[in-house]
C-alpha cells in the first residue's frame, strides 16, 4: 500500500491521465479506438521528442527556451534545401543545424557563465529571426513526395513517427537511469559546485545536454515537416512553452536534480489526450487554451502540496 | 588598447577599477553611446530630434509594460503573461470602445486588465506557486479568454476619426507624440517609487533575501501580489497606446511581446534572480532595443536582422555584467 501511495505523489500525472482516458472513453464513443490512440502518438511525438531533451536539460537545473525556433530552422533548412542537395543532404543539414545551436548555447552558458534562461531567451530571439530571413517569410513545400511520405508512412499499423517518438523515449529513459552521464544530470542538477568538487566536468556535461535537445529539436522541426509535407517559417511558435509544461506536468522540477522520463512521457500524453479528447468532443479551440492554463496550474498547487516540507513557513 | 586588454586579466591591479568592473557597472550606458555613435555616423536620418522621437514611441509600447515587469524581476519573479494580457486588454478596449463609449471602455479594460492581474499575485504571492510556471499557463488561459470573448474574429473602432480615444496613440503634446510622454511619465513616477518610497525598498528586500526579509517582518505576501498588479497596471497602460494607436485590435496582438519585455529589462542589468534592477535602466535597455531596430531599418537591413542583433547584444551586455562580479571574463566549472 505504501508503495502506492508513494507512487502516486511521485508521479500524480499518470493518475490524471488515466482519468482522462476513462473520461474520454465513456464521453466519445469515438476516443476508445486503437487508430485514435496511434493518432494521438503521432500528434504527441512532436512535442514529445523536444520533451525528452527538455527533460535533460531541467534535470540539470537549465532551460532552453530556444527550440521553437530550432524546430523552425531545421525543418525550413530540411524542406528548403532539397532542391539543391536531395532529400537525405537537407535532413542532414537540418539536423546538423539543430546540434550547431545546441552547441553556441552550450558554450555560451558554459564559458560565460551567463544564466541559461537568458542565453536560450537570446537565442530564441536570434534564431527566429535567422529562420525568417533565410526564408524570406516564406512557406517552403517539399516537391519530392517521397518526403510527405514518409510522414504518412506507417509500420504495423503504427505510423512511423510515433514509433520513432517510442524508440527515443526508451533510449532516453536508459541513458538518464542506467548511464554514467544520467547519474550526472541528478548530480549536477542537485548541486553544481558540489558536482564539480566531486570531478564532474560540469561545463562540458552540460553542453552534451544542449547538443543533445538541439538534435532533438531539429529532428521535432524535420518529422513534423514530413508530416505536412511543407515548413513555414512560423512553425513551433509557443512550442517551448508546451514542452516546459509537459515537462513540468512530468513532476520535473524547475530547481533541477528531480524528475523522469517517464514522467514527462506521462506529461505529454496528458496534453495529447486532453487536446484530441477536447477534439472528438468538439470542444472550440478557444476553451481548450484556458482549460490547459488552467491543468497545469492546478497540478502545480498539488505539486506543491506533496513535495513541501511540512512545517516550513517560507 | 593592451592595457584595455590586461585589465581583463584575472591579477590586473593596473587602477582603481579594472575596465571590465567599469563595462560591468557602466555597460548599459556604453552600449547605449555605442549605439548611438554607430548609428549617427553610418546614417545621416539617425540623428534628428524627429527620429529620436520615433525611437522612443517605438519604445513606448514594450517600455511602458517593461516598467512595471522590472517590479517583479526585482522582487524575485517573472511574468510571463504579459504578453496576452496586452492582447486581451487591447481587445476589450477597441472592443468596448463602440458600445459602452471610450471612457467607459477604459475603465473597464482596467479593472478586468488589473483583475487578472491579481488573480497572478495571488497564485504566485500567496500561494507560493513557481512564477514561471504560473504566468505560463496564464499566458495559454489569457489567450484563450480573449479569443472567446472575441469569438476568434478581430475587433476594431467603426469611426476613427471622431473620438477623443485617438489622444493616447496618434496625437502629440508640444511636439511630443503623446505614447512618448505616457511611458516617460510612468518611468519617473515608478522610479521614484522604486528608489524613495517604502515599497520600493521592500520589493528590493524580498528579491534579495525571500528568508531574511520574512523574519524581519515584511509582508512578502502581499509585496509580490502588488508587484503583479503593477505589472497588469502598465500593461493596461500599454494596450491604451496600441489600441488608440491601431484603432483595432487582432486577438494575438501582444504575442511574444513577454520575451521582448523580458530582453528589455535583463538589458537594463535587472538581475534574474530579483534584489538588483532599476527603472531607469530597463529605460536604457528597451530604448537600446527600440535604436537597434530604427537604426537597421534606416540602414537598409532586412527587419529581422534586429532580432538577431539583439540576441548578440543582450548576450554581452549580461555577461559584461556577470564577468565584472566575478572578476574574471570566463567563468571556471
Amino acid at each position: 500500500m505504501n508503495r502506492i501511495i508513494n507512487l502516486i505523489t511521485r508521479q500524480p500525472i499518470w493518475i490524471f491521465v488515466f482519468i482522462c482516458i476513462v473520461f474520454f472513453s465513456f464521453s466519445s464513443p469515438y476516443f476508445l479506438d486503437i487508430r485514435n490512440f496511434s493518432n494521438i502518438l503521432l500528434q504527441a511525438s512532436t512535442i514529445g521528442l523536444i520533451a525528452l531533451g527538455m527533460t535533460f536539460v531541467m534535470i540539470n537545473g537549465n532551460i532552453d527556451l530556444s527550440v521553437g525556433a530550432t524546430l523552425a530552422l531545421a525543418a525550413s533548412l530540411a524542406v528548403g534545401l532539397q532542391p539543391q542537395l536531395g532529400i537525405m543532404g537537407a535532413v542532414l543539414v537540418g539536423l546538423l543545424s539543430g546540434i550547431l545551436v545546441g552547441a553556441l548555447n552550450g558554450i555560451i552558458a558554459w564559458k560565460t557563465g551567463v544564466d541559461a534562461f537568458i542565453v536560450t531567451l537570446g537565442a530564441m530571439i536570434g534564431v527566429r529571426g535567422l529562420v525568417f530571413i533565410y526564408t524570406e517569410e516564406q512557406a517552403f513545400y517539399a516537391y519530392d513526395l517521397a518526403y510527405s511520405d514518409f510522414g504518412a508512412s506507417s509500420l504495423f499499423g503504427i505510423p512511423v513517427l510515433a514509433l520513432i517518438f517510442i524508440f527515443l523515449t526508451i533510449t532516453a529513459h536508459l541513458v538518464l537511469k542506467y548511464t554514467i552521464h544520467g547519474r550526472n544530470v541528478f548530480a549536477v542538477g542537485g548541486n553544481r559546485v558540489a558536482a564539480k568538487e566531486a570531478g564532474i566536468r560540469v561545463g562540458p556535461h552540460m553542453l552534451l545536454n544542449f547538443i543533445l535537445i538541439g538534435f532533438l529539436a531539429a529532428l521535432s522541426g524535420i518529422l513534423l515537416s514530413t508530416q505536412m509535407g511543407a515548413s513555414t517559417p512560423n512553425l513551433g511558435r509557443n512550442y517551448e512553452l508546451w514542452t516546459i509544461t509537459a515537462v513540468v506536468l512530468g513532476g520535473t522540477r524547475l530547481t533541477g536534480g528531480f524528475g523522469s522520463i517517464i514522467g514527462t512521457l506521462g506529461g505529454v500524453l496528458a496534453i495529447a489526450i486532453l487536446r484530441n479528447g477536447m477534439n472528438l468532443l468538439q470542444v472550440p479551440s478557444f476553451y481548450v487554451l484556458i482549460i490547459l492554463g488552467s491543468i497545469l496550474i492546478i497540478v502545480l498547487c498539488i505539486d506543491k502540496r506533496f513535495s513541501e516540507p511540512k512545517g516550513v513557513g517560507a | 588598447m593592451k592595457a584595455l586588454l590586461d585589465s581583463f586579466k584575472p591579477g590586473f591591479k593596473g587602477g582603481e577599477i579594472s575596465a571590465l568592473q567599469f563595462f560591468g557597472k557602466h555597460g548599459i550606458s556604453v552600449a547605449f553611446v555605442l549605439c548611438v555613435v554607430i548609428f549617427s555616423l553610418s546614417t545621416q536620418k539617425f540623428l534628428s530630434t524627429d527620429n529620436f522621437l520615433t525611437v522612443v514611441m517605438q519604445a513606448s509600447i514594450i517600455g511602458t509594460i517593461a516598467l512595471g515587469v522590472t517590479f517583479v524581476v526585482i522582487g524575485g519573479n517573472l511574468d510571463l503573461s504579459v504578453g496576452s494580457l496586452l492582447s486581451f486588454a487591447t481587445v476589450l478596449v477597441v472592443d468596448l470602445h463602440d458600445k459602452v463609449g471610450p471612457g467607459m471602455a477604459i475603465l473597464l479594460m482596467f479593472v478586468f486588465t488589473l483583475l487578472i492581474g491579481s488573480v497572478n499575485g495571488y497564485l504566485i504571492g500567496y500561494l507560493r506557486l513557481n512564477s514561471l510556471i504560473v504566468t505560463l499557463g496564464m499566458l495559454s488561459a489569457i489567450q484563450g479568454i480573449t479569443l472567446v470573448y472575441s469569438g476568434g474574429k478581430n475587433v476594431d473602432i467603426s469611426d476613427q476619426t471622431n473620438t477623443w480615444f485617438a489622444f493616447f496613440g496618434r496625437e502629440e503634446l508640444f511636439g511630443i507624440p503623446v505614447p512618448a510622454i505616457i511611458f516617460i511619465v510612468l518611468g519617473i513616477v515608478l522610479q521614484i517609487v522604486l528608489l524613495k518610497s517604502g515599497f520600493g525598498r521592500k520589493i528590493f528586500a524580498i528579491g534579495g533575501n525571500a528568508t531574511a526579509s520574512l523574519f524581519s517582518g515584511l509582508r512578502r505576501n502581499r509585496l509580490v501580489f502588488s508587484t503583479y498588479l503593477l505589472s497588469a497596471f502598465t500593461t493596461a497602460c500599454a494596450a491604451l497606446i496600441l489600441g488608440s494607436r491601431v484603432m483595432g485590435s487582432q486577438n494575438n496582438v501582444g504575442e511574444g511581446y513577454e520575451l521582448l519585455v523580458l530582453a528589455g529589462v535583463i538589458l537594463g542589468g535587472t538581475s534574474l534572480l530579483g534584489g538588483s534592477g532599476s527603472i531607469a535602466r530597463t529605460v536604457i535597455g528597451v530604448l537600446i532595443l527600440a535604436m537597434i531596430q530604427n537604426g537597421l531599418l534606416l540602414l537598409g537591413f532586412p527587419y529581422y536582422t534586429q532580432w538577431l542583433v539583439t540576441w548578440v547584444v543582450i548576450i554581452v551586455a549580461v555577461w559584461l555584467d556577470i564577468a565584472a562580479k566575478r572578476g574574471k571574463l570566463f567563468s571556471t566549472y
